[in-house]
């Protein structure tokens, strides 16, 4: 099936320097919002064990795991270091209209 | 679940790991207590200021206990000062060494990392070693079978605990890994733990390792005199007590293979003398259930959950009258174990502890 944009929230649902847990299709995915109002996205599970990305912090371009600190670049998946060793999958994200879509 | 009087096997690659994955205790999902995101976030903030001001406090400490031990070596008045200077280094550094591996103390990475790896060596722990079980214990807390780090297995063994009042147990344990370590060797457990990419790591340390200790008994012989092992090496021995009378009140006695820290984690309430020396650990449950709120934010997480939490300790001298009982009657009867009473609050909310969550239509 070719990839598709999907309406994930309003815009203003995401606080500065942020994440949120977004659900579709039975897969869960992150998105986050920049202090310069960047709008990223990634897979929702940190790669080193299952948890959600959405209740780690969100410091400048990095996403910390709340289990273990693993330290992820959400604006390009790259793993900064133990204990996460796989990159995070990155989707498209676009605002139209105050809304957040990301292409999966 | 355990048979009275039978012995459960503690190792990660027996009977109870197997168990452990078999019946989804291994890496399962954990209560939290509900909190709102904008609350946890505030708590969450990293800073220098506050870890700063504790190292250079911590190391000035250090230092002019151990100059006042070198002073005076030689007479009885050496004893208070390498008392101050062993706890400093035996027992202050393990919680330094702590909250630095899960990089909360400071916000600037490096300073984390330097920290981290002085005081693992104080401890010494080998960074990379302790940093995977460490990880470990944080994903399967006191899941027998699963978690390196259940410092107190049943049925209890008092001569281990005796031994460890001066870390004899734990080091003596370090220096026989440390010897496939400086061979290019893991162990089977740490095998299971430590992913293949950080190996090298962990047996470049364990040759540093021996080239300080190398040194230090070397020194010590050429001058014919013990002092430079009394500041370096020995301290973790001597000093180690205190590591072990803050580290028994966190789960000792406690439930074992249950998925909620509060039933599995003591939070005791310390004076600030102990909460300096243990870096606010003493927040352990606050600090298992929530690892990335720093230190010094953890007795305002306390207060944000308490009451979704059992009743604190009020001192540690009410955690022992507890510890101590528990643990004796372990000795005969292994599946004893204190069982703290939750609040009965029909809105905790598991796991998202506040985070918005979008699902689409």
């Amino acid at each position: 099936m070719s990839a598709q944009w999907i309406e994930a929230c309003g815009a203003d649902e995401i606080d500065e320097e942020d994440v949120i847990r977004f659900d579709h299709g039975g897969r869960s995915f992150a998105l986050y919002r920049d202090e310069d109002d960047g709008y990223f996205a990634t897979d929702g599970l940190c790669t080193h064990e299952n948890v959600h990305l959405a209740d780690g912090l969100v410091i400048g371009r990095i996403i910390e795991c709340p289990k273990h600190n693993g330290r992820f670049d959400y604006t390009t998946g790259q793993a900064k270091g133990a204990p996460v060793c796989v990159d995070l999958k990155t989707y498209p994200v676009k605002v139209e209209g105050g809304r957040v879509f990301l292409r999966i | 679940m355990p048979v009275e009087g039978s012995r459960r096997d503690y190792s990660l690659i027996g009977l109870d790991a197997k168990l452990a994955r078999e019946s989804g205790l291994a890496a399962a999902e954990w209560y939290a207590c509900p909190i709102p995101r904008k609350r946890l976030k505030a708590l969450m903030v990293r800073s220098d200021g506050p870890a700063i001001r504790d190292t250079l406090i911590w190391l000035a400490a250090l230092a002019l206990s151990g100059l006042g031990g070198w002073w005076f070596w030689g007479t009885a008045w050496c004893a208070p000062f390498f008392l101050v200077y062993g706890v400093l280094y035996g027992s202050a550094s393990d919680s330094r060494m702590h909250e630095c591996n899960h990089g909360t103390a400071f916000k600037t990475r490096w300073m984390n990392d330097a920290v981290y790896h002085v005081a693992c060596f104080m401890m010494l722990r080998e960074p990379t070693v302790w940093r995977w079980s460490h990880t470990r214990h944080h994903t399967d807390t006191i899941i027998v079978g699963r978690d390196p780090e259940i410092a107190v297995q049943r049925p209890t063994d008092v001569l281990e605990h005796l031994l460890n009042l001066f870390a004899l147990k734990n080091t003596a344990k370090t220096l026989r890994c440390l010897v496939p370590h400086v061979a290019g060797r893991l162990t089977a457990e740490e095998e299971t733990f430590i992913p293949d990419m950080e190996h090298w790591k962990v047996y470049a340390v364990a040759r540093l390792y021996l080239a300080i200790l190398a040194a230090i008994a070397l020194w010590c012989i050429a001058i014919g005199s013990i002092l430079p092992a009394m500041l370096v090496g020995l301290p973790t021995l001597y000093g180690g007590f205190m590591s072990l009378f803050f580290g028994l009140t966190q789960h000792a006695g406690l439930a074992e293979d249950v998925l909620d820290h509060r039933l599995n984690t003591r939070t005791v309430l310390m004076n600030p003398v102990f909460r300096f020396l243990y870096w606010n650990m003493n927040y352990h449950m606050e600090h298992h259930m929530f690892p990335m709120v720093p230190y010094h934010a953890l007795p305002k997480l306390h207060e944000a959950i308490k009451a979704d939490c059992p009743t604190p300790y009020p001192s540690c001298w009410a955690a022992y009258r507890e510890i101590i009982p528990a643990l004796l009657r372990q000795i005969k009867a292994p599946s004893h174990h204190v069982r703290r009473e939750l609040p009965d609050r029909s809105d905790a909310a598991p796991h998202t502890h506040g985070t918005p969550i979008i699902v689409a239509e």
